[in-house]
């Protein structure tokens, strides 16, 4: 079962006193086959989990960078469907988490009681959905809990202990922490606070926290790792270093490789 | 209240609505152009939603339309029931009774959806809604989002969108900024579901014809939106004959007048 490896991961991770480090990737930037090569090189550089974005052409939780990055991958043909492709290809070399990071329009065209199937037989593990508030979705959920797809949820810096609840209810897999008020790529990120918040939320998850949003080297990795949480994310630096290179997997090794001996080191 | 107000706007709307613009920096506004996407409504919906979630501690989020996520359309369609309201209580007093049907354009929806809060319960009243159907619907070229739009999500809303196989939203297009959405309120979806309102659709050359001639007869300079409005009312009102069998009586909201879009409505006549 897919959220098994999830839990494996952790697992793993957690006995060997490490933090996880979680990679994100617009799929379809540069191109399809680009961002396959770039997923396999994060995770031969030290990514354990990756999530691979689909490109949205209104990507409201994205900051500038990775909404760029999503309006070029979808003129490269990316999209849900190539997501599925690229997990496929990505599965058949790795055993680490594959998370599908979605807003739920492609899903909805997709089909919301076909995506978890499709997905898991694309080898992936987790969906996480930034726009499906846990009040939605219904179908979706169903559909996911029957072939063992966790649904990662999110949790914000607005949302309160009664809401929490609710979000956290159905999760599995892990939870996906926001480190601000904000949309992705934010500079100011209050991360000392952030990772604060995500240790005392994982006492009442039960599940592994990660935090995201705002994380862009491996000092700010180790600042957020340093309070206890159980990994991070990485999106937007990635997906820069990506949009500035000739070398797109080349610069994903490299940073990816930085970002691991920051966590380790 | 003295509170700053920032209102996000498609760069495409700010060039087309200068005189709006001008308007709304009288009153105080900060008026900030957008020009990721269609530079439209969505985009500036986009660049709104984002402030928002960056500045929610000290900032409320409105939207001038009846889309958005909930509670945003609920809220928009309750202040805007003073527009149904008002056309109720005036029909009463000027001829009796109800109207036999209700008309209004339709791009997110505010104005119709003001107008037919208050005649929802009746079911005698007809309800219609007029999207714009921009260059043709078969041309792709429109916003006509309930008529040949599929069910989505967009900013939040489960509603019609225009979007491809995909889920990537289309780009909407109509000669008036404020049907120009590729989305549409969510209430009206289901009122286009249930059967309790009818969306009929016209095109730019029929909403500027209509514009003209309603100028031309009445002495009234419409918005290019309530023009489309217009350009449906005689279908409206055979097809509401033919069905009742006598003269119908039909409110229509005019929902702006067209100082704005004189620009627009001379340049087309050249």
């Amino acid at each position: 079962m897919t959220t098994e490896r999830i839990d494996r991961c952790f697992a793993r991770l957690r006995e060997q006193q490490k933090t996880a480090l979680v990679v994100y990737l617009t799929i379809g930037d540069p191109s399809v086959g680009a961002s396959t090569a770039c997923a396999l090189a994060a995770l031969e550089a030290g990514a354990d989990i990756l999530e691979l974005g689909v490109p949205f052409s209104d990507p409201t939780a994205d900051g500038p960078v990775i909404a760029a990055a999503a309006h070029r991958a979808i003129e490269q043909g990316g999209s849900l469907r190539a997501a599925l492709r690229v997990a496929a290809a990505v599965r058949d070399k790795s055993d680490a988490p594959l998370v599908l990071f979605s807003y739920v329009n492609p899903i909805v065209a997709f089909g919301e009681a076909e995506l978890p199937r499709a997905a898991v037989e694309a080898g992936a593990d987790g969906l996480l959905v930034v726009d499906l508030p846990p009040e939605e979705g219904r179908e979706l959920r169903d559909a996911a809990g029957a072939v063992g797809l966790s649904i990662i949820p999110l949790v914000a810096p607005t949302t309160d202990r009664e809401r929490e609840e609710r979000v956290l209810s159905r999760a599995s897999g892990f939870v996906y922490s926001v480190s601000l008020t904000g949309v992705t790529g934010s500079k100011q990120a209050p991360l000392a606070e952030a990772g604060k918040r995500a240790h005392e939320l994982r006492a009442r998850a039960g599940l592994p926290v990660v935090v995201g949003f705002g994380i862009d080297s491996a000092e700010k990795a180790r600042s957020v790792a340093s309070a206890g949480v159980d990994g991070v994310v990485v999106g937007t630096a990635i997906v820069k270093a990506i949009a500035a290179s000739s070398d797109p997997p080349g610069a994903v090794r490299d940073l990816v490789g930085e970002l691991r001996r920051g966590l380790d080191g | 209240m003295g509170l700053p107000c920032e209102v996000y706007m498609g760069e495409v709307d700010v060039a087309r609505q200068a005189p709006n613009v001008a308007r709304m920096e009288l009153l105080g506004a900060r008026v900030i152009p957008v020009s990721s996407g269609s530079r439209t409504l969505k985009d500036a919906m986009n660049e709104a939603l984002r402030d928002w979630v960056t500045n929610v501690e000290h900032t409320h989020y409105c939207v001038g339309s009846a889309a958005g996520p909930h509670p945003y359309p609920m809220v928009v369609a309750e202040l805007q029931r003073v527009i149904g309201d008002e056309a109720r209580g005036q029909f009463e007093i000027q001829s009796g009774g109800l109207p036999d049907a209700a008309v209004a354009c339709v791009g997110g929806g505010s104005n119709a959806i003001g107008l037919f809060r208050a005649f929802i319960p009746d079911s005698d009243v007809a309800l219609y809604g007029v999207e714009a159907a921009g260059e043709g619907l078969e041309t792709g070229h429109h916003a006509a989002t309930l008529t040949a739009g599929r069910v989505g999500v967009l900013h939040g809303a489960r509603t019609r969108v225009l979007s491809d196989d995909d889920g990537q939203i289309l780009e909407a297009h109509s000669i008036s900024a404020g049907l120009d959405y590729p989305g549409v309120g969510p209430e009206h979806a289901a009122l286009a579901e249930s059967g309790r309102a009818v969306y009929l659709t016209a095109t730019d050359a029929e909403a500027l014809e209509a514009a003209e001639l309603v100028a031309r007869r009445e002495g009234i300079i419409v918005a290019l939106e309530t023009a489309h409005a217009f350009a449906r009312l005689a279908d409206i009102a055979r097809r509401e004959r033919e069905r009742r069998g006598r003269l119908v009586r039909v409110v229509l909201g005019l929902s702006g007048r067209g100082d704005k879009d004189l620009a627009t409505l001379v340049g087309e006549r050249e």
